[in-house]
């Protein structure tokens, strides 16, 4: 078996897990909740029509936007609970994702049972009455039978569209089998990216099938199949949680950015916290003000952020200072408002820098951002899905003058390969990525300093602050990593040579040691 | 003259400010009787009979069962004493014949053994085998058969008033004949009080002792089968009888010597 292919499988049990848990709590809440407010919305046309309307609107916004907008709207609850009661609740990972699937999973039973009870037979049910049911034997005994069909249809839906849509839950802190995608996606692991796919599209089908079994048990009414069903359902929840549940929990977390050097540095700090005798696991693939606020709530205990980020995305700074004294005025600045611990810099920085093709840039005769400038207006430029809104850009913009013939947003990982290859003539790189030497792109220089310094830096979260094991654990490596080695790393983790971000970072720690 | 089981008092059913359904309606319907309510269809014979069950609630007058208005009657407790045949059958689709059967005894709270014994006895009745069509559904069914089992959940209950709605409409002549029949003779033995609607003037001419005729919500017509063929009437009367008169005359000449 290949190492990746291993290493799949050694992460299953954490990540199925975590899948399971939050698929099935949000199919079972989603049910509670829409089963009865379908019954009751079956005689009262005005709520039914309203119901049905806002569980549509529900289903128009993405899976992935609607779980990203409970996490902020589950902060604020949780911050106010703080402020109310004296205990908030983690409004990271779980919960939101629970929310956000079980809103999700409500139109598909909502709607098919509203119609299922709706096109029973008036005739049916008029008879129904004439034999001396009440209206609620009616519905038990005679509608509800009939309906059944089609409401374990639209169960059954649900349960496939919660399945699926619980991968996109790893991006608000929830371990899900999405891990493997944004995992595999960013560090071009594609066995990680079919094996997720293949993972959650394996749980949808063996539910969807064990419904099924439900569904002709109920309606042939052969007892033995429906709890052969539901037994079948009920092991292969108890299954896939035990091994998660029975898992002594780690006592730190790690959190990660969902990129490849994030996955690598996050691996680092993991491996050197075990390495000293405690326990840690990792919560990769975190938005990056996500990542920022669960650091502030003691949900994770440490990650690497950019001195760039938290200046203008947190201190919302403007004014460009040098790399040393961003560094020390973020640290207080942390220390200050949200009492965490910037323990220090790792050495590098991973700063956004466009980047050209280097014989394309000689033949144009361009070095810096001053040179582009006259030449842009028949050049395109592509970024990450975060660039072109994020105050650098502006910067850049206006400092130089430069305007661009075609902007266009892409997944980072791409960016490099389409530069190389003549599809996109500038690109909105980074500088710590392995790839701008692996296809020969040289980085402009910004002669007026336009984007500020982005210094890798080891932030710890306010109780920790005094957690001297972790804190001696770490230490080694601040100030240890200069850009070199993170670029090989990052190109290591990256390549699709069937290097693991963590297996880049044993490689990481051995230059560490080497170089010192 | 006996007790009038079911009574019609100046009834009148309106929906809306549209024209009445029913329109000052008073009919008496006494024990033992088998009445036959024979009119076009949208004259209002339907909502006569539901009114008897409440299925339906009177806009004016008031409806009496066993000398009780049915207002002061709860619906449900009423309809259990009451048996109905629904037009095109109206068996529950996902229970078996016995199940369909049991179903007010069930509801009555009867025990599994007087059940089950019930349901034998009742297939019995309408002459279907017990062993080959107690666990079958409703779809295996012809349609003759589908109104046997009908016919059985009527009574199942061991009911005194007996109120069928087109119950042999849709059913080929030679298997509406022998179920006709057949419910007469069960009329008789267990002396029911039986409502029939239909739009077949034949049908009611041959099984029901008397016969009212409605039209717009009006009876504009009561009286034996005897009276009714004989009898003077309007115009409209007049032409609902003219076919089974026409018929009769064929078939005396036919079977003349």
């Amino acid at each position: 078996m290949s190492p990746q292919l291993t290493e799949a499988f050694a992460r299953l049990p954490a990540y199925l897990g975590g899948h399971v848990a939050v698929s099935v709590t949000a199919l079972l809440l989603g049910l509670t909740i829409s089963l009865p407010l379908a019954l009751i919305a079956t005689r009262r046309p005005a709520l039914r029509n309203v119901l049905l309307a806002v569980a549509s609107v529900v289903q128009t916004i993405p899976s992935l936007a609607l779980l990203a907008l409970f996490y902020p709207l589950l902060l604020g609850l949780a911050v106010l609970c703080e402020r109310l009661f004296g205990a908030g609740f983690s409004a990271l990972g779980f919960l939101p994702s629970v929310l956000a699937l079980t809103l999700y999973s409500m139109l598909p039973v909502l709607r098919n049972t509203i119609t299922g009870l709706n096109g029973v037979d008036s005739a049916i049910k008029e008879a129904a009455l004439g034999v001396g049911m009440t209206r609620r034997q009616s519905l038990t005994m005679v509608e509800l039978p009939l309906a059944l069909p089609v409401i374990m249809a639209g169960i059954r839906t649900a349960a496939i569209w919660v399945i699926g849509a619980a991968t996109l839950s790893t991006p608000i802190g929830q371990t899900s089998l999405g891990n493997y995608i944004f995992t595999g996606l960013q560090t071009q692991n594609w066995v990680f990216v079919l094996f997720g796919c293949a993972a959650a599209a394996a749980f949808a089908l063996a539910v969807d099938q064990l419904l099924a079994l439900m569904e002709v048990g109920l309606s042939r009414r052969k007892r033995a199949w429906v709890t052969a069903g539901g037994l079948g359902l009920l092991l292969l929840t108890i299954g896939a949680l035990v091994p998660t549940l029975s898992h002594p929990r780690a006592t730190y977390a790690i959190g990660a950015k969902p990129f490849t050097e994030q996955y690598v540095l996050a691996a680092l700090i993991e491996q050197r916290l075990r390495e000293a005798g405690l326990t840690a696991t990792t919560r990769e693939g975190l938005g990056s003000s996500v990542i920022f606020n669960a650091l502030r709530a003691g949900e994770i205990d440490a990650y690497v952020d950019y001195s760039g980020t938290i200046w203008t995305n947190q201190m919302h700074r403007t004014d460009v200072k040098p790399r040393a004294d961003v560094i020390t005025e973020m640290g207080a600045w942390l220390e200050r408002e949200h009492n965490i611990k910037l323990l220090g810099g790792l050495g590098f920085e991973n700063a956004y820098a466009l980047a050209m093709p280097k014989s394309r840039a000689e033949a144009l005769g361009i070095r810096t951002l001053a040179d582009l400038a006259g030449r842009a207006q028949r050049l395109s430029i592509v970024g990450d899905y975060e660039f072109f809104g994020r105050p650098e850009w502006d910067a850049v913009r206006k400092t130089y003058g430069i305007s661009f013939r075609e902007q266009r947003q892409m997944q980072s990982e791409f960016m490099y390969a389409a530069a190389a290859h003549g599809e996109v003539d500038v690109i909105a790189g980074y500088t710590s990525d392995g790839r701008i030497a692996q296809f020969d792109l040289m980085v402009l220089d910004d002669p007026r300093h336009a984007i500020p310094p982005y210094d890798a830096a080891l932030l710890i979260s306010p109780q920790r602050i005094n957690d001297e094991a972790l804190l001696a654990a770490l230490k080694p490596l601040v100030d240890a990593i200069d850009v070199t080695m993170m670029r090989g790393a990052n190109l290591r983790a990256s390549g699709g040579d069937n290097t693991s971000p963590r297996e880049a970072a044993r490689w990481l720690w051995n230059e560490i040691q080497r170089k010192r | 003259m006996s007790l009038a089981v079911i009574a019609f008092e100046n009834v009148s059913k309106r929906y809306g400010g549209a024209a009445p359904v029913l329109d000052g309606v008073s009919l008496e319907v006494r024990e033992r009787e088998f009445l036959a309510i024979v009119g076009p269809s949208g004259s209002g014979k339907t909502t006569l009979l539901r009114l008897v069950n409440r299925l339906i609630d009177p806009t004016e007058g008031a409806v009496r069962v066993e000398g009780d208005d049915v207002q002061s009657i709860d619906a449900v407790t009423l309809r259990r004493r009451i048996g109905y045949v629904f037009q095109g059958v109206g068996l529950f689709p996902h229970m078996t014949v016995a199940e369909n059967i049991a179903i007010t005894p069930k509801l009555l709270g009867w025990d599994d053994a007087r059940m089950t014994a019930r349901v034998d006895t009742l297939l019995d009745v309408v002459r279907l085998d017990r062993q080959k069509y107690r666990d079958r559904f409703p779809t295996q069914l012809s349609g003759g058969e589908g109104q046997r089992v009908g016919v059985a959940r009527a009574i199942a209950a061991e009911p005194r008033i007996v109120l069928m709605d087109e119950p042999f409409g849709a059913l080929d002549p030679l298997t509406r004949d022998a179920l006709g029949e057949d419910y007469r003779r069960l009329h008789d033995e267990l002396g029911l009080t039986s409502v029939m609607i239909t739009h077949d003037m034949l049908e009611a001419l041959l099984l029901a002792d008397r016969i009212a005729v409605i039209r717009n919500g009006r009876i504009v017509a009561e009286g034996t089968p005897h009276a009714l063929m004989n009898g003077e009437q309007d115009d409209y009367v007049r032409d609902l009888m003219a076919t089974p008169r026409r018929q009769a005359e064929r078939l005396k000449k036919l079977s003349a010597p």
